[in-house]
């Protein structure tokens, strides 16, 4: 209990942080107060001026900061100045797309490096170590942004882009983990007894290397979240990645700390999920 | 694996130079446009074509790799740099002083490296010149890439400062100052090089994703995000597959620098 505590008052510092740092500097950036309507030559005097004072900052920083944590707590996230539409529909809207992305992304690079991992662990065949290996260092080559432009050419679905993402990571992590439990004296002597390969998998290797590959678990999400920008751009998909890459390019500051600050509350919520788990798991082992 | 780590310095080495030769080797400069052959064919003159302004495919490769590969260990190492100094400062001082720097350094590393990276790069001007959007791109790597290996540094420095040898520089009165410098920073120096090669295809990678999202170096200067984002005109129906040159380049040279470091180095 003490755990979960202390895990939630540090994701609760980090987001307090963090929101400080994105409201400082959405305040501090340049051209904060100018508008590309002022070069509208249509706009006379008066509404440039009316321009000039709707986005005027007549605060400090720390109440700029405070209004900003006020209207945070009261779940208004503001209004997208590119879109023009409240931040916090376009995230209701954009967020499951992303969620659905990542989360078939996870699977299936979890499903494929696993495999692999075990099939090059359990055969202790050189070919196999050279395939999968060759696999996971050419992917671990390739931008994310590379391989959804050649998905888009191949008409292949993107969604399965953020798996290959995914994949090699968790194949070089898995395999390593899973060798080192493989050569203990206990796993030799199992196999020495005549015990059959997947009886020693299930049983003697896997419990060892299970609390480390749960703490990959929560890195795992947030590359998976970071490779869904380029991914949802360039495939098209609606998503948040997509919404992100929008707002860079039209300098909605306001728009992009708040994806930000979501993005990171769910990787730190995965990663603190991830290792509350492993700790109850090497608790349990123990 | 000794012959394939030869193999990969050697490659690296040969790529390097070719591209820093890039003034010789070049069959034109990268924005010299060939006005009457735009999507050339490969030819004696364009080896690898030309590309839709009708700039050689070759020489902007050259140049670009050159910008990729003088940059990257520049941004490489001023992350470093920073990691250094934040991480031992953080491992020598301990106490307050290296738990507030450890909470900055979660900061950084909860934050998603891409999204911090655009986040960080809308703030600055977008519309600049191709100089300036390299400088920025680079800088902006450099500035934000230290976190991981900060805590990995302040872990070491906090158990040198534990060791023997620095309980007897202390007690031969060696100051706070002197110890950093001549005591533990030298002795963190293989962790510093193993996290300087480690960012090296990282940073590239990174600016890669970038350059194709529009958000990385600008026209008409070439870098491996411009090149690549080329690949969004490829068509099956008018197939070019020189076109995929860039990418093959670019998998050789990211390969090369996985190889290149020695598995202990990696484990660090």
């Amino acid at each position: 209990m003490r755990k979960l505590i202390r895990h939630v008052a540090r994701i609760v510092t980090v987001l307090l942080l963090g929101g400080f740092l994105g409201a400082t500097l959405v305040r501090l950036a340049p051209g904060l107060t100018v508008d590309e309507q002022e070069l509208d030559s249509r706009l006379n005097h008066e509404s440039i001026q009316a321009l000039r004072q709707a986005r005027a900052i007549d605060d400090s920083l720390p109440s700029f900061y405070f209004r900003y944590l006020n209207r945070l707590v009261h779940g208004d996230l503001g209004t997208s100045r590119t879109l023009q539409q409240p931040v916090r529909q376009l995230l209701a809207e954009r967020l499951p797309e992303t969620l659905k992305s990542v989360g078939l992304g996870l699977a299936l690079g979890w499903t494929l490096g696993l495999a692999l991992a075990i099939a090059t662990v359990m055969s202790r065949s050189w070919y196999v170590d050279l395939v999968s290996s060759l696999l996971a260092g050419v992917l671990l080559c390739i931008p994310a942004a590379v391989l959804a432009l050649l998905f888009v050419i191949a008409r292949a679905p993107g969604r399965l882009v953020l798996g290959l993402i995914v994949f090699p990571k968790v194949f070089r992590y898995a395999r390593n983990l899973l060798e080192r439990s493989a050569s203990l004296p206990h796993v030799l002597t199992a196999w020495s007894k005549g015990l059959g390969g997947f009886r020693i998998l299930l049983w003697h290797i896997l419990p060892v290397a299970a609390p480390q590959l749960l703490a990959l678990a929560g890195v795992s999400v947030s590359l998976a979240f970071a490779a869904a920008i380029p991914v949802e751009v360039l495939c098209d998909l609606p998503g948040i990645g997509q919404l992100a890459w929008k707002a860079a390019l039209g300098r909605d500051l306001e728009l992009l700390v708040n994806i930000m600050m979501m993005v990171t509350l769910i990787t730190l919520v995965a990663n603190s999920t991830s290792e509350l788990v492993e700790h109850s798991a090497r608790t349990g082992t123990a | 694996m000794k012959w394939a780590r030869i193999a990969a310095i050697g490659l690296l080495v040969a790529i390097s130079a070719a591209c820093l030769l890039a003034e010789f080797v070049a069959p034109a400069s990268y924005m010299h446009q060939f006005r009457d052959l735009p999507d050339a064919t490969p030819s004696r003159q364009h080896p690898l074509g030309t590309d839709g302004l009708g700039r050689d495919r070759l020489s902007r490769l050259l140049y670009g790799t050159r910008v990729s590969l003088l940059l990257a260990p520049a941004a490489a190492l001023l992350s470093s740099l920073l990691a250094a100094l934040i991480g031992a400062a953080a491992g020598f001082a301990g106490g307050w002083v290296e738990r507030c720097m450890m909470a900055t350094t979660d900061l950084f590393l909860s934050l998603p490296w891409l999204f911090l990276l655009i986040t960080v790069r809308a703030l600055l001007p977008l519309n600049v010149s191709p100089i300036t959007s390299v400088v920025i791109t680079f800088a902006l790597l450099g500035c934000l890439g230290w976190a991981g290996a900060a805590r990995v540094i302040c872990a070491d420095a906090r158990t040198l400062c534990r060791s023997d040898f620095i309980l007897l520089a202390r007690a031969s009165g060696s100051g706070g100052l002197r110890l950093l410098w001549r005591h533990i920073l030298p002795n963190l120096r293989p962790i510093l090089y193993a996290q300087f090669w480690i960012s090296i295809p990282v940073f590239i990678l990174t600016e890669a994703n970038l350059g194709i999202l529009g958000l990385g170096v600008a026209e008409p200067l070439p870098s491996w995000g411009s090149l690549l984002r080329e690949l969004e005109s490829f068509s099956a129906f008018s197939a070019q597959p020189w076109q995929f040159a860039p990418l093959i380049l670019f998998i050789v040279v990211v390969s090369s620098f996985h190889l290149a470091l020695q598995k202990q180095e990696l484990s660090a």
